[in-house]
């Protein structure tokens, strides 16, 4: 999603307003932007909490500010200021957190992001981008800017089945139509499913959902959606985030609060704060049974 | 916010009397903290800056000399200093995020304030204003990596329109700064970098004067030598004074040494 963020960020740079912050990353990526941008183009070094608040003040000036980094180095370093300095003035400060997830696989655990958005979300005034596709960037970057409300944006690697055509953005969208269960994905996860749902017979192939933005307050679930949680036997939510405080538990309280039963709930979610070896997001999504796969098996019990 | 008048000792024994009342009648400590910046703070808000300027108070501790600054130039009344501490007050115990036009953002978690006053900073030159930013930390904040954070980028970015003010008083939460983590004398750690320094007595209000006059090619930091407590002797470089409030007793000595002077 690199290239599309960049290409979407050059386009919108034509704003005089538009102030870019990278935490000394973009190598190889950026440099299209850093060139149309000048002296809008600010690497703060490696410095994050500085970052922050320094972004935080150039917005409150009505500066159009985006901040970039690899996501931990975006959301977990420097929450504080987040806390402080741009959520508690509801600054429309926009974060770019890059390889959300295991994105950034065998880098080991200082570099994956399995804890972002439910920890952001804690937090007054945000809201959050989880985009699917490589394509979905140009909307996501266009709603983001548009935004006066904080922002974070968990970037990735869109994952779509050899020719697939990428259905246009929206916060909500179904991706594979069956009379089987209920899934929701979050961000690319969700592409990584269609090949195998799409393999199954149509009576037993899942509904599967892709969620780009939250919190589920901000982008209701659509009716559609809420039709088919209430007549599936079963839901299940599948993301790239640590289990306590993760979309699924977003989701049921959501449910929960309007009165929506669910009857059985799988929930595949990310584990790898325990574990002792490393390797690609692929890898890592198996270790935590996120694959097309060990979803195939959570739902044979479905 | 200037008045443009050169306060007089009268001022500067009015706001501290007004401070010392306002922590009694709310029963609230961190007095000495108040009273080492309180001078300064005058000084910054009647005679330095204009309309479009901004003070970053980083040390939110100090909320209280800050609110009596507020006061002094008329920007809070009597009333709202009644409130201070209490409940639905708007004055809080460190600066509040809404509600105070002249304080632009909620400090109190110390190494904040540099690098908003940074941002600011290099928003004004950015958007061609010409206003200044004056930040004022505390000596112990200096032990926060993220304010060295916010020196290197303020200094690499030639900010000439910032003042940082560092309160040096000596103190912090448990302890002087020297016994807990010294850098003493902090101006030598500071001299490293590509600023232009000035280690003045923070209780002088000509020395002030001159340090904050004229352009400066670089950076500034002005290091404020100042004393916890300043101006009430049974509180000067006290450690209780850094959080104990007064009991009626020590209010109304304290109200009268200054009146003696």
């Amino acid at each position: 999603m690199r290239k599309q963020l960049c290409d979407a960020l050059v386009a919108r740079s034509k704003n005089p307003e538009m102030v870019f912050l990278t935490g000394d990353l973009g190598f190889m990526a950026l440099e299209p932007l850093q060139a149309v941008m000048g002296s809008r183009f600010i690497n703060a070094g490696v410095a994050e909490q500085n970052m922050i608040s320094v972004a935080a003040a150039l917005a409150q000036q009505d500066l159009e500010v985006w901040v970039y980094s690899i996501a931990p180095f975006v959301y977990a370093r420097p929450f504080e200021q987040i806390r402080n300095d741009i959520t508690f003035h509801n600054l429309p400060v926009k974060l770019i957190g890059n390889g959300g997830g295991y994105g950034y696989g065998v880098m080991g655990p200082t570099h994956h992001a399995i804890d972002d958005y439910g920890v952001l979300l804690t937090l007054p005034n945000i809201s959050v981008y989880t985009p699917v596709f490589d394509e979905d960037m140009d909307a996501v970057i266009a709603r983001a800017g548009s935004s006066s409300h904080p922002v974070y944006i968990r970037m990735g690697r869109g994952e779509p089945p050899k020719g697939y055509v990428v259905p246009t953005y929206a916060p909500w969208r179904q991706l594979t139509h069956g009379n089987g269960p209920v899934v929701i994905a979050v961000g690319p996860l969700a592409g990584t499913y269609i090949e195998a749902f799409e393999r199954l017979l149509v009576e037993r192939r899942p509904n599967l959902w892709a969620v780009s933005e939250l919190p589920i307050e901000q982008s209701p679930l659509p009716d559609e959606l809420l039709a088919q949680i209430e007549a599936s036997p079963s839901l299940c939510v599948a993301e790239e985030h640590v289990r306590c405080g993760g979309f699924g538990s977003q989701l049921l309280l959501h449910l929960a609060d309007r009165g929506t039963a669910v009857r059985r709930f799988h929930h595949l979610y990310a584990r790898a704060h325990h574990f002792e070896r490393y390797g690609s997001q692929t890898f890592l999504r198996r270790q935590s049974a996120l694959d097309a796969d060990s979803m195939l098996v959570a739902l044979e019990g479905a | 916010m200037k008045t443009r008048t050169t306060l007089a000792f009268n001022d500067f024994s009015n706001a501290r009397k007004r401070l010392l009342q306002m922590h009694f009648e709310s029963g609230v400590g961190h007095i000495g903290g108040n009273l080492s910046a309180l001078d300064a703070m005058l000084i910054v808000f009647h005679e330095y800056l204009g309309a479009k300027d901004k003070f970053i108070l980083s040390k939110g501790h100090s909320a209280g000399a800050l609110y009596i600054a507020l006061w002094s130039v008329g920007r809070l009344q009597d009333q709202d200093l009644k409130l201070f501490h209490k409940d639905n007050t708007l004055l809080a115990g460190h600066p509040p995020a809404k509600g105070i036009t002249d304080i632009p953002f909620a400090t109190g978690s110390l190494g904040h304030g540099l690098s908003l006053a940074a941002g600011t900073a290099l928003g004004f030159k950015l958007k061609d204003n010409d206003a200044k930013v004056i930040c004022m930390t505390s000596d112990g904040e200096w032990q926060e990596g993220a304010t060295w954070e916010a020196l290197i980028f303020a200094s690499h970015h030639q900010l000439t329109n910032l003042t940082v003010l560092v309160d040096h008083n000596n103190f912090q939460g448990f302890g002087s700064t020297a016994d807990v983590a010294s850098m003493s004398p902090l101006w030598d750690r500071l001299k490293g970098f590509d600023v232009d320094l000035q280690v003045i007595d923070g209780h002088d209000p000509d020395a002030i004067r001159t340090a904050l006059s004229g352009e400066r090619p670089r950076l500034r930091i002005i290091m404020l030598r100042t004393v916890k407590g300043r101006g009430v002797s049974f509180m000067e470089n006290r450690m209780d004074s850094h959080y104990l409030p007064l009991t009626e007793d020590k209010f109304l000595k304290a109200i009268k040494e200054i009146d003696s002077l």
